[in-house]
């Protein structure tokens, strides 16, 4: 048994995603405590262009499934060649991400290793005995847990996309390619159709600022003014569950527990309470504004500016203040 | 057609409380539901058998007032009912669940299994896929359309990812997990009320089992709980009441100190 660290990489429409990236960065950081070595296997066909941006983004050895079998993702190809990966690796620590795809696959591949798969995690700590501790939300939020798994491995983990941090990108950086060949089992499953929306317009995970809209803010004006300015701030718009619910707001917008995790150099919250599944979806921006006028709202618990105000008269003088002080 | 839905018994309150000694949830004096994902799971088992014709057996694994669940489920139309209780099972992991559940379907008849995607107390999706593999049956998860040609037997299933959807063909037997937005589960029937009288939850106990103790409850659970804890957050961080433009002047004044415009 290797004590690696294995992460199954995921590829859609020719690219390899950002969960990947962000599961070499918290990889490296868990390998500096126990000396690890990171690999990444990446299954796919036709992929070979994809392997220098996981070594760019560092992993020390990359091992290359391409095949037609995985040309699009089913449970099973994909499930038959990661066992037979793990099994030859022999990694102490494997990581999927916590996606649609890595949430089918993982248990899949952890019942037929025979070990445990902690879903969801949020953060993982290293212990020097290599020894994983996987914390995950549970009950929507409000409660966390740590959990670990002592006495099998591989120590299995699906984690959240958009909560760890990747490394920067170093095309500079080189590493062992293995190319590994899988004679794949017949097919009980068939592929009829397959449509793929490839490219997601301004997806709030990659925005450096946000501009976010609560309950509190919930009218068509209020809602088109905060568009607007995000628009002018070179971000982009997303909100609390609350407006996705009363369908004001698409749902690939909202950030939260069940939404999405983003970490913005700014988040500006508008009208939003600040319930434990927000917060969990947004505590990690690294600058936090919050208007709400309830001075007692939770949102304040995590900003770094909080202002009690009436949100809806704020944001039409918002943009006059950015306008005389871009001008400036 | 034989279908077997798997379904959980959860507390329908975000109210928690820990066993201090074990770190597990503790599940007594808490509002019980079924899973929403397993009932809308229920729901499709139903519309195919009003279509096709079926026998649906409900399954659930958990204490004995999971009993309850599952006479909910017989009233929306279910034909039978198994609980698979006893202390052995107790403190299960995803892994060790799976087994146990796996074992009790071995024994039956059945052309098609379906589990909810997730259960809202765990959030994991895992059960359902791991049970598809200790039955090496092949799975389709996040259904969100199951359709059916009685012909030639053949399951036809929208399956719905993050960025797009694909259509999949399978035969049974086979296992799906399923979205809550597949369909609205209907309320029970005022007949399947009185029926219930008839129909009863049958027991299955580890005795009725042909599995080994290793793998079962929280001894046969590769992962433990090792802590448990509500997240603190400082309420005590200061606050500016600003009246309008006051407060548009400090936010614009702070996004250009940052460089943000
Ligand atoms: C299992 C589960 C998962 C969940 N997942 C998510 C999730 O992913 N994301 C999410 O966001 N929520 C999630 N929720 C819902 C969450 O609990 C809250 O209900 C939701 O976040 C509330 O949205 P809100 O803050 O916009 O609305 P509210 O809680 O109604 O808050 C509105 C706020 O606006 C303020 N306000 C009103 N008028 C004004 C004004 N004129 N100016 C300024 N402030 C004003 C009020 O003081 C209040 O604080 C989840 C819940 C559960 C149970």
């Amino acid at each position: 048994m290797s004590k690696n660290i294995l992460i199954i990489a995921e590829q859609r429409c020719d690219r390899v995603q950002n969960v990947t990236f962000e599961l070499i960065g918290i990889a490296k950081e868990l390998a500096k405590v126990n000396g690890a070595e990171v690999e990444v296997l990446l299954m796919g066909h036709n992929i070979a262009g994809q392997v220098s941006d996981v070594v760019g983004y560092g992993a020390d050895r990359v091992i290359l499934v391409d095949d037609p079998c995985l040309a699009s993702y089913l449970t099973e190809p994909y499930a038959q060649a990661a066992t037979e990966v793990i099994r030859e690796r022999t990694p102490g620590v494997v990581l999927v991400g916590a996606s649609s795809i890595g949430r089918d696959l993982a248990p899949r591949v952890a019942a037929r290793l025979n070990t445990g798969l902690t879903a969801d995690c949020t953060k993982l700590a290293m212990n020097e005995d290599g020894t994983l501790e996987m914390t995950r939300p549970a009950f929507g939020g409000n409660l966390f847990a740590t959990i670990v798994c002592p006495d099998h491995r591989p120590q299995m983990s699906t984690v959240r996309p958009g909560v760890m941090k990747k490394c920067d990108f170093d095309a500079s950086r080189s590493a062992e390619v293995v190319h590994k060949e899988i004679a794949f089992a017949p097919q009980k499953i068939r592929l009829v159709e397959e449509v793929k929306v490839c490219s997601v317009v301004d997806s709030i995970e990659d925005a450096k600022i946000l501009v976010a809209c609560g309950r509190g803010v919930g009218n068509p004006t209020s809602i088109e003014q905060a568009k607007n300015l995000a628009n002018e701030l070179g971000g982009t718009y997303c909100s609390s569950r609350a407006l996705v619910d009363a369908c004001v707001i698409e749902s690939c917008r909202q950030v939260g527990q069940t939404g999405k995790t983003v970490r913005p150099e700014c988040y500006v919250a508008f009208g939003i309470s600040g319930a434990v599944q927000h917060l969990a979806g947004m505590e990690d921006s690294d600058y936090i504004i919050a208007v709400n006028k309830d001075e007692n709202a939770s949102i304040f618990n995590v900003s770094d500016l909080g202002i009690v105000s009436d949100a809806n008269k704020v944001l039409p003088l918002l943009r006059e203040e950015i306008e005389k002080l871009s001008r400036a | 057609m034989e279908i077997i839905v798997c379904l959980k018994q959860v507390p329908n309150t975000t109210e928690i409380k820990i066993d201090p000694v074990t770190n597990t949830l503790k599940r007594d004096g808490v509002e019980s539901i079924i899973n929403p994902d397993d009932k809308t799971g229920l729901e499709v088992a139903l519309q195919l058998k009003e279509q096709f014709g079926a026998r649906v057996t409900v399954l659930s694994m958990g204490p004995q007032q999971a009993e309850k669940a599952l006479g909910e489920a017989l009233a929306m139309g279910a034909d039978h009912a198994i609980l698979l209780t006893d202390r052995a099972f107790a403190g299960a992991d995803t892994l060790a669940t799976s087994k146990t559940i796996a074992a009790a379907i071995k024994g039956m008849p059945y052309d098609l299994i379906i589990a909810g995607r997730q259960a809202i107390d765990g959030d994991t999706a895992q059960v359902g896929p791991e049970i598809a593999e200790h039955l090496d049956l092949p799975q389709i998860s996040y259904a969100c359309e199951v359709g059916y040609n009685a012909d030639t037997k053949v399951f036809t299933v929208k399956r719905q990812f993050e960025d797009g959807y694909q259509i999949l063909e399978v035969e049974g037997p086979c296992l799906l997990t399923v979205l809550s937005t597949a369909c609205k589960p209907r309320y029970m029937r005022v007949k399947g009320l009185v029926d219930l009288d008839n129909k009863e939850v049958q027991i299955l106990r580890r005795s009725d089992l042909v599995i080994e103790d290793e793998v079962l409850g929280l001894k046969g659970s590769p992962t433990k709980v090792k802590q448990t804890f509500n997240k603190q957050y400082n309420t005590n961080k200061q606050k500016l009441v600003l009246d309008p433009a006051e407060a548009a002047k400090l936010i614009a004044a702070t996004l250009k100190d940052k460089h943000l415009i």
